[in-house]
């Protein structure tokens, strides 16, 4: 068996899911202190991909990378990139395309966190910085997990905007999820059949980890309500 | 370290409008006052995680703020220590990272030494890697105020500092900050709802009713003669009466007091716009009928409507000629001795009738 689409998918997942936590966390950080006019824009615009058919996202998505776009162009001229039909092209759809759960998770976390915590940090003498690293990110770091992992999956099960934009090409832009379509649809039920069953496994290793991270910070925040009576 | 403010500032429907100076270096000075009337508003607004509409805060010769000159330093340069009301522990952080945490700006020599010092001060020792979670209630604060002394503030705010706390923890905590107040070289101010606090533990007392601070008093003014009716019924004053000057007589002020139906005469001072009387429970003196002493001024004809028999004393609740009740509280063997008449005579000395201004108050 040819694992390439395994390594192909495992790498674009793990790229994008690096991406959209740090994009994430800034916008969602970004979003829960803007006032109420503009957050409820931005966050229209911010979560629509997790509602989009992910064939709409890999529509828009040519429309900008395409090669006889403008974006598609520059990135053709100046930096010798294709921007579609190449492994990395991927990356761009998981990245729309995960986004949201990553953003939306984060979100949730920095609503639910204790701004005084900040003010207090604040009145000891240090930065805005400091303030973010220091306490309000490990304060918060469970949802933020979370969110990753969310989006490090989804983006490892992208099918329609990847399958769109860099399309099915054996030991290139192969993922597992466009293998076992290509498979499937040529007949070969065997193969398709190992790539289901390598794609069950990865989905259950996944959420094994997400639950025993919820476990661990339920049962350290329990330990902590018990200490403190 | 003195300290001026006289800051304005509208949230909504609330206006803040609070003005007060802490004189004298080591002066405690507590805002009193009923819960959402605008205490932690005025501490954030000196520590500066609030912005002022207007005003101005200036402490020891640095001006904090002033909206004309548009000075706003941001909280990090103010030097102020803020003692939350849940003490905002920083939760990921163990005991010796959160005091450490109070000292910035110093290399590691110097924190290592001041983490020390304080560790023991607020006697933390065995404590230093045990996260907030993990400590008790009076730990906790004895860790948030580690923290802040780790900063060498020139101010400390502390924002209801035992409301977290149970009961019976109370005390040992409340003698040991008022220990830790005493030797601290600067001034301070206490937010508090709670008299009986602010009275151990404060020197002056600024009132603050609905946003609007009150001219400043020393604790003890404050429950001789509260002048307002907002810093009376603050100070526990349990009787009052909508009241009016109705003239003088040997050298007593007569108010008529409407709710209780009785024109009495105080010696007390009269400040500015009288609105109410006030007469305090602890303070009256009732007699039967028959037996009122000879040469007494303000006696008054009462029907018992009530008693209550409390933990230490007994509530008598004494329906007055207007209608109004009077609460009266006495030892229990002084009430023994009154029991079963229908009707008693309260006497009030001119000494304890508040005349009391600021009547707007819808209380």
């Amino acid at each position: 068996m040819d694992w390439y689409p395994l390594v192909n998918s495992l790498r674009i997942a793990a790229i994008s899911t690096v991406i959209v936590f740090f994009l994430g966390v800034w916008l969602a950080n970004l979003v829960v202190r803007a006032p109420r006019l503009v957050k409820g824009v931005l966050d229209v615009i911010l979560t629509l991909p997790l509602v989009l058919p992910p064939t709409v996202v890999g529509y828009l998505l040519l429309i900008l990378l395409g090669p006889r776009r403008p974006l598609g162009m520059l990135a053709a001229e100046f930096l010798d990139l294709r921007l579609t039909m190449t492994w990395y092209a991927a990356i761009f759809a998981t990245v729309v395309v995960s986004f949201p759960l990553m953003y939306r998770t984060a979100r949730g976390a920095f609503e639910a966190f204790d701004e005084t915590l900040a003010d207090a940090g604040r009145t000891l003498g240090h930065s805005e910085r400091w303030v973010f690293w220091r306490v309000k990110m490990p304060c918060c770091l469970q949802g933020i997990v979370a969110g990753a992992v969310l989006a490090f999956a989804r983006a490892l099960g992208e099918y329609g905007a990847t399958s769109m934009i860099c399309g099915y090409t054996p030991g290139s832009t192969a993922t597992v999820s466009t293998t076992v379509y290509q498979l499937w649809r040529t007949g070969d039920d065997a193969g398709a059949f190992a790539w289901v069953m390598v794609n069950l496994a990865i989905s259950a290793v996944v959420l094994l980890a997400m639950n025993w991270f919820e476990a661990r910070g339920r049962a350290s925040s329990a330990a902590a309500r018990g200490a403190a009576r | 370290m003195s300290l001026t403010v006289d800051v304005r500032k509208r949230l909504g429907d609330f206006t803040l409008d609070v003005s007060f100076e802490v004189e004298d270096a080591r002066e405690t000075c507590a805002l009193l006052g009923p819960s959402g009337c605008g205490k932690s508003l005025t501490l954030k607004c000196v520590a500066g995680v609030l912005t002022p509409d207007e005003g101005r805060i200036v402490l020891g010769d640095r001006v904090l703020f002033d909206s004309e000159a548009r000075v706003n330093l941001p909280p990090q340069r103010r030097r102020v220590g803020y003692l939350f009301q849940q003490y905002a522990l920083f939760p990921t952080m163990t005991v010796e990272q959160n005091i450490a945490a109070g000292a910035v700006g110093v290399d590691r020599r110097e924190r290592a030494r001041r983490v020390a010092e304080q560790v023991r001060a607020f006697r933390l020792g065995g404590l230093e890697r045990l996260r907030p979670a993990q400590l008790s209630g009076g730990q906790q604060q004895r860790v948030a105020l580690a923290r802040i002394m780790a900063g060498e503030p020139e101010l400390i705010m502390l924002d209801e500092p035992f409301s977290a706390l149970d009961g019976h923890l109370r005390w040992e905590l409340e003698m040991e900050l008022t220990d830790t107040l005493r030797s601290f070289p600067g001034g301070a101010l206490y937010v508090s709802h709670n008299r009986d606090e602010v009275y151990r533990m404060c020197d002056t007392v600024c009132v603050i009713d609905r946003g609007r601070s009150e001219e400043k008093l020393t604790v003890a003014q404050l429950f001789s003669t509260p002048a307002t009716l907002a810093a009376a019924l603050i100070s526990g004053c349990k009787n009052v009466s909508a009241a009016r000057v109705a003239g003088e007589k040997d050298a007593l002020t007569l108010l008529a007091c409407a709710d209780w139906g009785v024109t009495l005469a105080s010696s007390l001072p009269l400040p500015e716009g009288v609105s109410h009387a006030g007469l305090r429970a602890h303070y009256l003196r009732v007699y039967r009928l028959g037996e009122v002493p000879s040469g007494a001024v303000n006696v008054v004809r009462c029907t018992v409507d009530r008693v209550i028999d409390s933990t230490f004393s007994t509530i008598a609740m004494l329906a007055t000629p207007g209608g109004a009740r009077l609460r009266y509280e006495c030892e229990k063997d002084a009430w023994a001795a009154l029991a079963g008449e229908r009707e008693l005579a309260v006497v009030a000395d001119p000494g304890i009738v508040m005349p009391l201004a600021g009547g707007g108050a819808d209380a």
